[in-house]
């Protein structure tokens, strides 16, 4: 990470108090979670859910789909019926831990899917429509308008009642409500970036527009593309919940948390573990993504970064 | 400033038409309604005259270009569900829409303001971090789930409020406290991160060091300021507010516009989906140039060209 330390380290006259600054700036990005606890835990969950995403289909992909309709509605806490069960069976004796655990598979890689998508379509069309004439960025602007003035929930609903609610369409219709956001940000950043000198300076001497757009524009709006991107994967994760509850995103046997939460209120007053624990792990999940996603936006901001960089007491004063 | 108005405006009017189109299309892209109007054992000819009736024998285009000339007459269609005027059925569930989102949104502005602007006031303190997780925790919520467990826990088990329905002071609590849910979450962020900046300004200093009023300091010089960048998520606000009606209003059981949507959009309503998507999307861009006109009312610095 590059802070202006790194740069100003090279005059003498200021060497002595720049040396101090570039240590504290040459914090890896592990010891500065290690200092924020909450993001810590955020990271941590997030992790396991990785680890969960690649290896509880394997193992737990049976126990995730076997019926026991001697188990049907097990309460949880229970370790009787071994301790797949601690959360509690659904209505066909399946164990909740197991489905959670497998779920997490298709929630979250269809939120993933579907902001880096819209992080690589809006980023494009943002460039052209900041670097590229104004015909093209003025068309541009307006298709953006249009997707944002649509309900992005209506939206998904009639293109899913269209097409089928397969995965990849879903991904699609996601990633299309994302895609103004990216834009917007990505065509402001250039038009800025493409007025100071060192744009000048390359195409005084001669780099052709591609060059420029790669070597100097893309490298300074990556980082704040990225950044979106962290808090739009939340959005994102919460509009997929969402669909699915409505009964319109992925379609059973496919598990996924928004699902198991609409097929548990059906028997919300007599099983409420059914619908509790999937919303439970929404909601934890796309906090602990908010909360990560507040910690890159502190420490990629030199204005900020020393409130986690600095000794507690420092920080509370302030 | 006309000039800058007159451009919005046209800018309004075409992404309006392009969702128009878009949207007209797709809705018809959603399958034959014949299939959900009529009975399985209806005859063919019986098929055929239903189609012929709504005009869903002709070609799309041909569709379109009655829909145009009829939109611009004024006429936005026939519900096909409800056997009425398109816009009367939208008309009518507006009301319920717009109570619940003004309620919804006051509560959930005036508070994430006092929430946003004490957590700023001394940052790193309890109150701060109290109320920046709890925030977050609140925009992290998923509101369907929220919704049907707080239906669980305060209507079915404790039976303090009605599961569902509209009525009485009761049918409201639960309703808007999961639909301010997110916006109030939002603000609080967007409201701590302007608040800290503005106290941390040249201004609050220069105040501070004439003598100025703490209090005045804090409501005059820095929170005045400081709003101007909750009024920038103010459209987004209104936005996620629709989405969120639909869930609300689907759960709670509400008359109201997001309700409609999700019927019509299931029962192939075409001029129902039409009808209430153009009259939201209008409000919605007519309310974006209200805020642009907001926001030089509120910092005179910005001038639009």
């Amino acid at each position: 990470m590059n802070t202006p330390a790194d740069s100003v380290s090279h005059t003498p006259a200021i060497s002595a108090q720049a040396e101090m600054v570039t240590v504290r700036a040459g914090l890896p990005w592990w010891r500065l979670l290690a200092r924020d606890p909450l993001a810590l835990c955020a990271a941590v969950w997030l992790a396991f859910l990785l680890v969960c995403m690649l290896i509880a289909p394997m193992f737990l992909g049976k126990a995730a789909n076997d019926m026991n309709l001697l188990a049907r509605n097990l309460p949880p806490w229970s370790l009787d019926k071994g301790w797949l069960m601690i959360l509690g069976s659904d209505s066909l004796g399946r164990s909740i831990l197991a489905r959670l655990l497998v779920g997490a598979q298709n929630t979250l890689s269809v939120a993933f899917a579907a902001v880096v998508l819209a992080m690589l379509i809006g980023g494009a069309l943002g460039l052209i429509a900041g670097y590229v004439g104004r015909g093209v960025g003025n068309l541009i602007m307006r298709l953006s308008d249009v997707i944002q003035g649509f309900p992005s929930l209506l939206l998904a609903v009639i293109v899913l009642y269209m097409l089928e609610p397969r995965v990849a369409n879903l991904i699609i219709v996601l990633a299309v409500t994302r895609i103004p956001s990216y834009l917007r940000v990505t065509r402001a950043e250039v038009l800025e970036i493409r007025s100071r000198g060192f744009v000048d300076a390359a195409r005084a001497m001669g780099a052709g527009r591609t060059h420029i757009l790669w070597r100097h524009i893309v490298p300074i709006v990556a980082p704040t593309l990225l950044t979106i991107l962290t808090v739009d994967f939340a959005i994102v994760m919460l509009s997929e919940s969402g669909l699915s509850f409505l009964g319109i995103g992925i379609q059973p046997p496919e598990i996924t948390w928004g699902l198991m939460v609409a097929q548990g209120r059906k028997h919300l007053s007599n099983a409420w573990w059914l619908a509790f624990f999937p919303g439970l792990m929404i909601m934890i999940t796309t906090l602990a993504a908010n909360l990560l996603s507040n910690w890159v936006r502190l420490i990629t901001d030199p204005v900020q970064r020393w409130r986690i960089e600095a000794p507690k007491a420092a920080a509370t004063n302030a | 400033m006309l000039a800058y108005l007159t451009r919005r405006a046209v800018h309004s009017v075409i992404a309006l038409t392009g969702l128009v189109i878009a949207v007209f299309f797709l809705a018809r892209l959603t399958g034959d309604p014949t299939n959900l109007y009529l009975p399985p054992e209806a005859s063919r000819e019986a098929r055929e005259e239903f189609s012929r009736k709504h005009g869903f024998d002709r070609p799309a285009t041909e569709q379109f270009a009655r829909f145009v000339g009829d939109v611009l007459d004024g006429n936005l269609g026939f519900s096909l569900k409800k056997q009425r005027p398109a816009v009367e059925v939208v008309l009518e569930a507006y009301p319920t829409t717009l109570k619940l989102a003004a309620v919804t949104l006051l509560i959930a502005i005036s508070l994430a303001i006092a929430v946003g602007a004490l957590a700023a006031y001394r940052p790193g303190r309890v109150f701060d971090r109290v109320g920046s997780t709890g925030s977050l925790i609140g925009a992290s919520a998923p509101d369907f789930w929220v919704a049907i467990t707080a239906i669980l826990l305060f209507a079915e088990s404790l039976r303090w409020l009605p599961t569902s329905g509209t009525g009485g002071f009761p049918y409201w609590v639960l309703p808007v406290t999961v639909l301010a849910l997110r916006p109030f979450g939002l603000l609080v962020q967007v409201v701590r991160g302007a608040m800290m900046d503005a106290l941390a300004s040249a201004y609050v200093k220069t105040a501070r060091a004439k003598g100025v009023a703490e209090r005045s300091v804090i409501f005059v010089h820095a929170l005045r300021n400081a709003l101007l960048a909750a009024v920038t998520v103010a459209g987004d606000i209104a936005v996620g507010m629709i989405n969120g009606a639909v869930i609300v209003e689907t759960v709670f059981g509400w008359p109201g516009v997001g309700k409609l949507m999700i019927d019509a959009v299931e029962q192939r309503d075409f001029a129902v989906i039409q009808a209430s998507i153009m009259i939201t999307a209008a409000a919605i861009f007519l309310m974006n140039i209200l805020i642009d006109l907001l926001y030089v009312a509120l910092d005179p610095r910005i001038r639009h060209q």
